[in-house]
């Protein structure tokens, strides 16, 4: 689709604000349970940062660089919530109970740890690998 | 569960089994596993006798849907248990029958028997459910399953055809009758029978009770194949024998009666319920046997013959139901036609299915059924001979068979609407035996010609398909034996059933009229003195003489030519009507084109809200609670708008994205104004992600041209995408200023108290949607996969158009 | 505010509307995309614009604007974007195959 652009600096600064942008997007979604963002936004602001990307390196050099198959990525993202919900189903609470608490890991100091985490990083990934999968067919696709 | 629930479900289990067996087993044949199932039923049932004999019943319930109250309750009493008794009974020897009748090596027998369980099993349903849901479950398979065994040879044109028609009539008969059943549980609450008859004052009085009667008659009229809906009876003859005998002359078509009879409590007593059903009757019984004389094909006469003793049974059980008027069940006067129905049932079963299978063995044995083909089997087929003439004596009404002390019966039950001095009995009521009398003397003329047209006169073999004609085997005629010799049996002591069988079914039918200590008169005689039955006997068989030996004239005359039903006629010409018209109707509908579909859809949610709006006083307009406008926001929505209006002008499909994602945008930061970062957030992504999406699928499309459409129908789109804006405008206001002025509490209440302390978050919107409503999230991942999964197969796989999906 | 937000979504929707009724595909599929912007801002206004604090908890606050229409748009924009994306896939194909945009020449048979 896109043809590789040759201006330097454009690359050197695209690389930068991807690397802030993934950043970003991984604390918006863990601090999603107490403050805005959480799995969709995260994922689709990492989806916009890899897809930057794309745009100034072209499509085969990244995939070399970052060989993520996107359809496992949403399978597991899918395994993973449904699985959540599955393990509260089993200890006998309605399905998709989550459960919080709050620990005291070292470095971090007192943390609070949800199953919800897991269940948004299932939305997250599903998210990204859906994202991803939809442009990339598309872009691929020269036929 | 208890072992009765077995007995009905007993067909259904065992249908499992078949497949298997006719699989693996192959060198016996498979109906010879299945004979077991009413063989074993039969003799259940006959236990049964002792309960009912003495007047008792046996209720046995079982929970299916109690909170609808539906359930499977299984009652037996006097009626059930005579039906269950003629279909694991008369079951028995079709099945026995059908071994050697399907004998051939390409037979689908597993097809057949499962077909043949199927309907045994439902039927059981149908005459043993109390609850009325269960029953029209029941009902319908006994449709379906015999729609299937019609077109158990479904390369016959003619055999999917009858198929057709018998399905399309009784399922409508079905479906009006689960509408008369919706009524009986609004009027009575229950969708119990029982509960029903003990209610019946209740619905009596109901302004639905007429409306509830004609629809669950239609279900009753279509079954039992009554005039004008008698015409899928002689189209089902091309069913194998094996099924004519059963399905279309001893049981299903009974079920209509069945129902008549179970309802009779429930309905009888007004004179509505007895002039349509005795009128009715009384009109099929002749329209039958006048066209069964017409009829060339054994099975076809058998079968008008059919509809035409249906009739007869029915217009008794209306003639009967007086008896619930005069509430006196001690007077023969009232009760003798709903004996004469139950006993006629009995005989009836009995005749016509050894006639039927009779007519089986002439056709496996010659090649044809065509009367005009066959002639002089007497010597070469005796016992056949034998067997038809018996049967055929006890249907023509001739002394001492079981048929004549049917029809004596039928004669005075039918005589004594004269004396009736209620309802017109006197006056009208005089058409009734006159009819009767009519069609009795054709009853006799038929059954005269099947006898002399198949075993007497001059064989002609070069007609026949099959050379070498000789007697059926044995096989083939232990079951029309074991026929005959109960017609031998009742006709010697008919009062062998009286009390044992007839009594019972008669208390069902007429409960609570009976005073108390006594029974119902169900002595028969063969003698009564020389009394009008006996002289409308004697007429009818002289006349029915002269009928027959002046066929050579009348059979030149046209109408004996016209084979096909009038009622056909308009069946076919009703079907293609029907057809034609949903073609010229989806035509004018299904234009192929999105816009006519939005407009059809748009145009009837736009009415129908205006509608709403105006005649329940559903807009509501307050400026309560409304928040105010900071001049900023003017800028923000002028620029929407401003947006949004451009895009239809705008002919760069780039421009267009531009425009597209600049709205997207202008919406994110409404929803930053409003305070909802999530969504301003998300919007923002999802935004980014489109317009990205869209660049790189434009790239590969053309660009965008100005629609070639008339003026006109670009008014007309202007004006019906107006319409629905200011519909949606309303709607909105309504809908704010009714969510401001109600009293309700907000659910939204609960989330903002508890998103902290029983989910640990304080993100609001995120606790929602991961914790509160986790499965809607949940769900909403499946649409996106499944969404990605689309594309995906859409771009790899490269589906052409001349591919099929 | 609310008032001129359902005149605005109103028009919103008509524009929509009248786009879909188009004979091109691309802007059917402009049509869905604003569709769904009016569809939001319509579940948005019907719970009241309050100035109420964002529904965040640490803030606090008084009163906060309501979380539960805000969750199901946000699952409603998620899907919308799903939809969108299957959409237009859908027509990029469709032009693929069929060389045309053209809703007119890309109907069925006339005995379908």
């Amino acid at each position: 689709m896109i043809k590789e652009p040759n201006d330097m600096m454009f690359r050197v600064f695209i690389r930068m604000i991807a690397i802030i942008v993934v950043t970003f997007s991984i604390y918006l979604f863990f601090s999603g349970h107490n403050a805005p963002g959480g799995g969709f936004i995260g994922g689709l602001m990492s989806a916009i940062a890899i897809l930057v990307i794309y745009l100034v390196f072209g499509i085969d050099r990244i995939k070399a660089a970052l060989p993520f198959n996107y359809t496992y990525m949403m399978s597991i993202g899918l395994l993973l919530a449904v699985s959540t919900g599955i393990i509260s189903w089993i200890a006998g609470y309605p399905y998709l109970k989550q459960f919080f608490d709050y620990f005291q890991l070292p470095f971090f100091g007192e943390v609070e740890l949800t199953t919800a985490l897991i269940f948004d990083l299932g939305v997250y990934l599903l998210v990204v690998g859906a994202a991803m999968t939809f442009i990339l067919t598309i872009v691929e696709d020269d036929s | 569960m208890t072992f009765l629930h077995f007995a009905v479900l007993a067909p259904f289990l065992f249908a499992v089994l078949v497949p298997f067996l006719f699989k693996y087993i192959r060198k016996i044949h498979t109906g010879w596993f299945v004979l077991f199932v009413p063989l074993i039923l039969f003799i259940y049932f006959l236990s049964f006798i002792s309960v009912t004999s003495d007047g008792r019943d046996e209720l046995q319930r079982m929970e299916w849907v109690p909170s609808l109250g539906i359930n499977f309750d299984l009652y037996v009493d006097g009626l059930s248990l005579l039906f269950a008794l003629l279909i694991t009974g008369i079951g028995t020897l079709v099945i026995l029958y059908s071994i050697f009748y399907l004998a051939g090596k390409k037979e689908r027998l597993n097809h057949f028997y499962v077909y043949i369980l199927l309907f045994m099993g439902a039927m059981l349903g149908v005459v043993l459910s109390d609850n009325i849901i269960v029953l029209y479950v029941f009902w319908e398979i006994t449709s379906i399953s015999s729609a299937l065994l019609i077109s158990y040879w479904y390369s016959k044109k003619a055999s999917v055809y009858g198929a057709q028609k018998s399905m399309y009539i009784t399922v409508f008969g079905g479906l009006s009758m689960l509408g008369g059943f919706s009524l009986l549980y609004v009027m009575a609450g229950t969708f119990s029978i029982r509960e029903m008859v003990g209610n019946a004052d209740v619905i009596l009085g109901h302004d639905l009770f007429l409306a509830a009667m004609i629809l669950v008659l239609l279900g009753a009229f279509t079954k039992s194949a009554q005039f004008p809906f008698h015409i899928w009876l002689p189209d089902a003859m091309e069913a194998p024998t094996p099924v004519s005998a059963y399905l279309h002359s001893a049981t299903m078509v009974k079920a209509g009666i069945y129902l008549v009879a179970r309802m009779t409590p429930v309905f009888a007593g007004g004179a509505e319920w007895f002039w349509i059903i005795t009128s009715f009757g009384i009109f099929t019984m002749l329209w039958g046997a006048v066209s069964a004389v017409r009829q060339k094909d054994l099975k076809a006469i058998l079968a008008f013959s059919t509809v035409s003793q249906l009739g007869m049974i029915m217009s008794l059980l209306g003639a009967g139901s007086a008896a619930f008027y005069y509430m006196d069940g001690d007077n023969a006067l009232y009760t003798t036609a709903i004996l004469a129905a139950i006993f006629h049932l009995i005989n009836h079963a009995t005749f016509k299915g050894s006639l039927f299978m009779v007519a089986g063995i002439v056709d496996h044995e010659t090649g044809t059924r065509d009367i005009r083909k066959l002639g002089g089997l007497m010597t070469i087929m005796p016992v056949t001979a034998t067997i038809s003439f018996i049967g055929l004596a006890a249907m023509a009404g001739l002394p001492p068979f079981n048929g004549f002390l049917s029809k004596e019966l039928f004669f005075t039950g039918i005589t004594n609407v004269v004396q009736y001095d209620m309802w017109n009995g006197d006056t009208i009521g005089m058409i009734l035996p006159v009819v009767a009398w009519i069609a009795s003397i054709f009853t006799f003329a038929y059954s005269a010609i099947i006898f002399f047209r198949t075993f007497r006169g001059k064989f002609k073999p070069e007609a026949l398909p099959v050379k070498k004609v000789h007697e059926a085997p044995a096989g083939l005629l232990i079951s029309p034996i074991v026929l005959a010799v109960a017609v031998l049996l009742i006709s010697i002591f008919p009062n062998m059933l009286a009390y044992t069988i007839i009594e019972p079914a008669m208390m069902s039918i007429l409960p609570g009229i009976l005073s108390e200590g006594s029974a119902f008169y169900v002595d028969i005689y063969h003698w009564h003195g020389i009394n009008l039955e006996l002289m409308m006997t004697a007429g009818a068989v002289a006349l029915g003489i002269v009928v027959y030996i002046t066929m050579d004239k009348w059979s030149k005359l046209g109408i004996y030519q016209r084979e096909r039903d009038i009622m056909t006629a308009a069946y076919d010409n009703g079907y293609d009507l029907l057809i034609k018209g949903s073609q010229i109707l989806t035509r004018a509908q299904m234009t192929g084109m999105l816009r006519d579909y939005l407009v059809y859809m748009l145009l009837f949610i736009v009415g129908i809200m205006f509608y709403t709006m105006f005649r329940f006083e559903g807009f509501h307009f307050g400026m309560d609670n409304a928040s105010d406008i900071d001049i900023f926001m003017y800028f923000i929505l002028g620029a929407l708008v401003i947006t949004v209006l451009l895009l239809p002008k705008v002919n760069n499909r780039m421009t267009a994205i531009i425009l597209a994602g600049f709205a997207g945008f202008l919406v994110a930061f409404i929803f930053t104004v409003f305070r909802a970062p999530d969504l301003a957030l998300t919007q923002l992504m999802v935004e980014t992600v489109s317009v990205l999406l869209f660049m790189a699928v434009f790239y590969h499309l053309p660009n965008l041209t100005k629609d070639d459409i008339t003026p006109l129908t670009k008014t007309i789109n202007i004006v019906i995408a107006g319409l629905a804006g200011l519909m949606v405008t309303l709607v909105s206001i309504s809908a704010f200023t009714f969510g401001q002025t109600t009293s309700l509490a907000a659910i939204s209440e609960y989330y903002i108290e508890n998103s902290k302390i029983l989910a640990g978050g304080y993100n609001m919107v995120n606790v929602v949607l991961v914790d509160f409503r986790g499965l809607d999230t949940m769900l909403e991942l499946l649409v996106l996969g499944i969404a990605a999964l689309g594309v995906v197969s859409l771009i790899k796989l490269k589906v052409r158009e001349s591919d099929d999906v | 505010m609310e008032i001129l937000m359902s005149v605005v979504i109103g028009i919103l929707f008509a524009v929509a509307v009248y786009l879909m009724f188009s004979r091109n595909i691309i802007r059917v599929l402009i049509g869905t995309l604003l569709l769904s912007h009016s569809v939001h801002l319509i579940l948005f206004t019907m719970a009241g614009l309050q100035r109420g604090a964002p529904p965040l908890l640490f803030l606090e606050a008084e009163a906060y604007a309501d979380p539960l229409p805000q969750a199901l748009i946000l699952t409603a924009i998620v899907i919308n974007f799903g939809i969108t994306a299957f959409v237009s896939v859908l027509v990029y194909r469709t032009y693929q195959e069929h060389k045309t945009v053209d809703l007119y020449d890309l109907r069925g048979e006339k005995d379908e």
